[in-house]
């Protein structure tokens, strides 16, 4: 028998109310991701791309249908149960952050491994071999109010890989970056990528976009599309310099 | 492509092969290269609107070679282009037009022409990050080249997103 899908929904839903009048932020979700899989999840602004991804992490609770993580359901579980799952093998990225303010950026990162049962020098050592991919070495000692909004959107990253998760959730991962940190970050999770974890990323950058193995669109809280990206469909005659046009 | 003829014209007299390379040397990888054909069919028109001249120069064991030259009028065609503003890149109304009209004749319906749209941009944007990876570091302009293409990519595919808000 093939192993489980790691993540599975069926037929999702999330429903906000707003003063009384119900918001339907996520309509009958169906995703399944295997294990290994790098899945970019796209769509308008209020199309419920983080209302999704926060059920899957079970930051948010859903309003009705199933949640299935590693064969296991989980929609029904507790919250200590969530928080023990996510210690385990979730780690977040919040497209707001949420780093801990009165604590290092350090103590920032390598919290979650500490909580995990790593020890002192195992969490030091992932935490300084994170902050330097992400160009951060520096800046380990600062509180997190000292850094740029790029900065602690990188910290944030490095939390959530410091416990080598199974399962990467991030939300918009490199909203806040410029061209040359939104490199850093790529080839990071590339990384991740090729060591097998499962990463499941929001994102409005199609070039961050355009390396997952798949593509899941969402519109009015619904899929509307699912697939690879493919190789280009070219006209004929056209040759890979053409990528770039240059007008006479 | 005319008016970069005339621009590398402008720094030295060149014969048509000499062109061709420091187009390529210039603009690397990111430039699709021009074909020598193409580089003499546009000398040739450059010739006869007297922008350019050339004068033949003998080569030992070979036939003449042409050398091009800038002329006055030339350089006068090369500092308009250089003093005006730039038209900005238009938005693809080819698709644009497809997006409005198939659906109301029934050809085509708008959700799969807008995915089938996005993966195309997606594939496109693959393509240009696998020529980043490619493309020397120290190669500052076809990079630049290259990560102009990618902002115009991302831009075409916000509208995108746009188009599928806002049409019914
Ligand atoms: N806590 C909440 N209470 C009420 N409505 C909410 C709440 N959170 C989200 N919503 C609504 O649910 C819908 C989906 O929101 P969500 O944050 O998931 O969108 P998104 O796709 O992540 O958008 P963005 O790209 O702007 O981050 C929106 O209409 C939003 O206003
Ligand atoms: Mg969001």
């Amino acid at each position: 028998m093939s192993p489980p899908p790691i993540v599975n929904t069926v037929n999702l839903v999330r429903i906000y109310q707003d003063g009384g009048v119900p918001v339907p932020a996520v309509r009958g979700v169906d995703l399944k991701v295997e294990a290994g899989e790098f899945v970019a999840i796209m769509g308008p602004s209020g199309s419920g791309k983080s209302t999704l991804v926060h059920m899957l992490g079970g930051l948010d609770a859903r309003t009705s249908g199933e949640i299935w993580l590693d064969g296991s359901r989980v929609d029904t579980l507790s919250e200590s149960a969530w928080a023990l799952l996510r210690r385990r093998k979730i780690g977040f990225v919040f497209q707001f952050f949420n780093l801990v303010a009165n604590m290092t950026v350090a103590d920032n990162v390598e919290l979650p491994a500490l909580l995990a049962g790593a020890s002192p020098r195992e969490a030091r050592e992932r935490r300084e071999y994170l902050l330097g991919e992400l160009g951060l070495a520096d800046r380990a000692d600062a509180a997190p109010a000292q850094l740029a909004g790029g900065e602690q959107q990188r910290v944030a990253l490095a939390r959530a890989l410091a416990n080598r998760p199974s399962l990467l959730l991030a939300d918009e991962p490199t909203g806040n970056l410029d061209s040359r940190n939104t490199r850093d970050v790529l080839r990071l999770l590339g990384e991740v990528h090729r060591d097998g974890q499962t990463i499941i990323l929001v994102t409005h950058d199609a070039r961050v976009a355009s390396l997952a193995d798949r593509v899941v669109s969402l519109l009015d809280g619904q899929i509307v599309d699912d697939g690879a990206v493919g190789p280009v469909r070219r006209r004929p005659r056209a040759s890979a310099g053409d990528v770039v046009e240059l007008r006479s | 492509m005319r008016l970069s003829l005339l621009a590398l014209l402008a720094k030295e007299p060149a014969h048509g092969y000499e062109l061709k390379q420091a187009l390529e040397q210039i603009f690397g990888r990111a430039y699709p290269s021009p074909n020598i054909g193409q580089i003499y069919v546009t000398l040739g028109r450059l010739e006869k609107d007297g922008l350019v001249k050339a004068v033949d120069v003998e080569q030992s064991n070979r036939p003449n070679k042409k050398v091009y030259y800038l002329t006055a009028k030339g350089r006068e065609a090369l500092d308009a282009w250089a003093d005006e503003p730039t038209e900005g890149p238009r938005v693809r109304d080819e698709f644009f037009m497809k997006l409005v009209l198939a659906p109301m004749t029934g050809i085509a319906d708008r959700t799969a022409l807008i995915n089938r749209q996005r993966r195309h941009y997606l594939a496109l944007m693959r393509d240009l990050n696998e020529l980043a990876e490619r493309t020397d570091r120290g190669d500052r302009v076809a990079l630049l080249l290259i990560e102009g293409a990618m902002l115009h990519l991302q831009a075409d595919l916000d509208w995108l997103e746009r188009c599928q808000e806002d049409l019914p």
